[in-house]
């Protein structure tokens, strides 16, 4: 890759695309999240790590607006702003990558990538156009496994599909990309593919969310590390001040050392 | 969905970087469109395969059983008229059934706006445009109501509109009156079932829809060919395009044989509700192929929560499914009641519904939500009304009648289920 060396985020340049602070979420009378604070930078990848249950889903949920956080401050490029609904994440120029996709499995490629925002001609869909855009984005992100633009989503395999997930986040000029656990379902060579194409996104100038339960895949590809524990982050620091059982014991305990949690925010 | 597939595609893929996409060139050959077709059909979505070898074997069957009166100018022109409410009322079921839903209440609103119709010209002696609106409008306004319970409130269709079959035949009964028939004399009412097209005229627009056809297949080829896009091959365009002319003109060339039974009288040329349907036809596809609002409704179908997350208001796709649905259905009754020249209490009750589902079915809508055409209602409402004739010059008794329909009805919706099953397990 002719990307520039990685410098693992230690410097990390110019501001912020994302920032939140002080951010609560609850369900209910669950309460999911507890003050999260998280710093996100463009051209990096943020790997997002923590146990089933500490709320990654429910994080990014409220950064793309579909659960609305319940309070905290959301900075986005330096401008406070407000996520109530997906078209307010979409406008900003945020795009999520679900980890149940989230694709319709009766359109084919093109139909899924513009889907809710079609291009028109007058009343007419503008298919060519759409067509056109799409291979190129496809193409951009050097993906070769896709035998047609205009195969339906169902004959897709898990790896193309979240190809043509995370290419569709990449078609709209999106800032922010954010991918709950891509690589989850995959296999050995669909996963490679993931990694390199989550890589060439950071390379691309996107801040990326990355979320994994895999230590390799952190490892490989993320420039910073932030670890959830029971809805609270333990941790948000470069991957180079970190090593594997730090963040094993990040995300198991909530403390590694004298990084992660306080005694008092353990005991409750 | 397995490792192996990927792998075995990049090893077999394209290694020039930045072209991916050598499999839409493979596929704009004749083969690979043959192939591809043959892996649709595997995969479970058999199209417009079963209505199309239903009307062939259908239309074979009752020649051989009634010989010189099945297959004869008057008898298919009958066929047709017959047909289109039929047509008609599935073509707005298409749209419920692409969300997933059902509206078992389609028939009896197609009733209601019956006999709205009919009130409006025998008792208000309004003119046909005055009772075409009302009934349209009415049908709009059911459709809204329906769509409301469904999507606002959040009431599963099956119940809102199994409620609303026994509600809205109570209104019909209050509209008619126990017993009464009320009879619809209105001329251009009456015509559309019982009077012709001018000659001239039909092989005019038949001319005008085959070329019209082929004009618009062709600039599309040859557009997309020139933008290097995904195409079909010519010879499967062509194709297409000569099959349409030939059964376009077929079909005129029959109607405009005179079929008259005395020699006395001509009677000859293209029921008007043919043309009707078309136009119907043609507008309803290009809504769900060609606009936004179409393509919203294929994703609401196929993955709700997806088409929520892409910003799209699920809800008001919800309530427009049966806002067309019911205004189609009015439409339905509009032709019901052109063809019965009256309206009786019971309008739209009985096997409408059925009907019109079975026929959206077999035309290859899938009651899964997601698969459907405005062009599977043309193709199913044709088998059923061929069933529905045949049967009735075989001169088969009533309850036969009811439980050949019926059977026919689940084997279509038995052949949705294992192509489900089947595109679930292809992957
Ligand atoms: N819509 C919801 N309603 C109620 N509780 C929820 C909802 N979504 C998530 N939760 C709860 O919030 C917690 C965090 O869930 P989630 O964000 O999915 O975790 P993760 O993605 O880290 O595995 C879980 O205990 C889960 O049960
Ligand atoms: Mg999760």
């Amino acid at each position: 890759m002719s990307a520039p060396e990685r410098d693992h985020g230690t410097t990390a340049v110019g501001r912020p695309t994302l920032e939140l602070r002080g951010v609560d979420k609850s369900f209910g009378a669950v309460q999911v999240l507890h003050d999260v604070h998280l710093t996100v930078y463009p051209g990096k990848v943020t790997a997002l790590v923590g146990d089933n249950g500490a709320g990654k889903s429910t994080l990014i949920k409220g950064i793309a607006g579909i659960h609305p956080f319940d309070s905290g401050e959301v900075e986005f490029e330096g401008e406070r702003v407000t996520l109530h609904s997906p078209r307010d994440a979409a406008k900003l120029g945020i795009e999520v990558v679900y980890q149940d996709l989230a694709l319709a499995d009766n359109l084919d490629v093109v139909q899924n990538m513009f889907l809710g925002r079609e291009r028109k001609r007058g009343v007419l869909l503008d298919e060519q156009s759409m067509e056109v855009a799409a291979r190129e984005t496809l193409a951009k992100l050097s993906v070769r496994t896709l035998k047609s633009v205009r195969q339906l989503v169902s004959s897709l395999s898990g790896g193309q599909r979240q190809t043509v997930a995370i290419a569709k986040a990449v078609l709209w000029e999106s800032k922010l990309v954010i991918l709950d656990e891509p690589t989850a379902a995959l296999g050995v060579a669909q996963t490679r593919q993931v990694l390199d194409l989550v890589r060439r996104l950071a390379d691309a100038g996107h801040a990326v969310v990355f979320i994994t339960h895999n230590m390799v895949d952190v490892f490989e590809v993320a420039d910073r590390v932030a670890a959830l524990y029971l809805g609270r982050v333990a941790a948000d620091v470069p991957i180079d001040q970190v090593d594997r059982t730090q963040v094993i014991e990040l995300i198991t305990s909530g403390r590694s050392g004298d990084l992660g949690l306080s005694a008092e925010d353990l005991e409750d | 969905m397995s490792s192996n597939t990927l792998t075995a595609a990049e090893a077999s893929g394209p290694q020039k970087p930045a072209a991916g996409f050598e499999g839409d060139r493979q596929d704009n050959t004749l083969g690979g469109a043959v192939r591809g077709y043959l892996d649709k059909l595997r995969g479970g979505d058999l199209g417009a395969l079963p209505a199309v070898l239903g009307i062939i074997t259908l239309g074979i069957l009752f020649t051989v059983l009634r010989p010189g009166t099945f297959l004869t100018p008057l008898n298919l022109a009958n066929l047709a008229v017959q047909a289109t409410p039929i047509i008609v009322l599935a073509m707005g079921l298409v749209f419920v059934l692409l969300l997933g839903e059902i509206d078992l209440s389609a028939g009896v609103v197609s009733g209601v706006c019956s006999a709205v119709l009919a009130q409006v010209l025998v008792q208000s002696g309004f003119g046909w445009p005055v009772a075409v609106l009302a009934a349209i409008v009415t049908g709009a306004v059911i459709g809204m109501f329906t769509g409301s319970l469904v999507g606002m409130v959040g009431i599963p269709s099956f119940v809102v509109t199994l409620a609303l079959f026994l509600g809205w035949q109570g209104v019909t009964l209050r509209l008619i009156g126990q017993g009464g028939t009320v009879p619809v004399r209105e001329p251009v009412i009456r015509a559309l079932a019982n009077e012709n097209l001018p000659l001239a005229v039909g092989w005019a627009l038949a001319v005008l829809v085959a070329v019209g056809y082929a004009a618009i297949e062709l600039w599309r080829w040859r557009a997309k060919r020139a933008r290097d896009l995904a195409h079909q091959p010519l010879v499967l365009v062509v194709l297409r395009v000569v099959l349409m002319a030939v059964v376009v003109l077929g079909v005129t060339a029959i109607l405009s044989e005179d079929r008259a039974l005395s020699a006395a009288v001509d009677l000859a040329g293209i029921p008007y509700a043919i043309p009707l349907v078309i136009l119907l036809l043609l507008v309803v596809t290009f809504v769900l192929s060609r606009t936004s609002f179409g393509r919203h409704m294929y994703a609401v179908g196929g993955n709700a929560e997806a088409a929520r997350r892409a910003g799209i208001n699920v809800t008001r796709i919800r309530v427009m499914a049966f806002v067309i649905s019911s205004s189609l259905a009015a439409i339905s009754g509009i032709l019901a009641t052109s063809r019965l020249s009256s309206v009786t209490p019971d309008a739209g009750a009985g096997n409408t519904l059925l009907y019109a589902v079975g026929a959206a079915v077999i035309g290859g809508t899938s009651l899964f939500g997601g698969r459907g055409r405005a062009r599977d209602a043309l193709l199913g409402g044709l088998v059923i009304a061929i069933i529905a004739n045949g049967l009735g010059l075989l001169g088969v008794a009533a309850y036969l009648n009811f439980v050949i329909t019926g059977g026919v009805l689940l084997l279509a919706a038995s052949v949705d289920a294992l192509a489900r099953r089947r595109a679930a397990t292809a992957r």
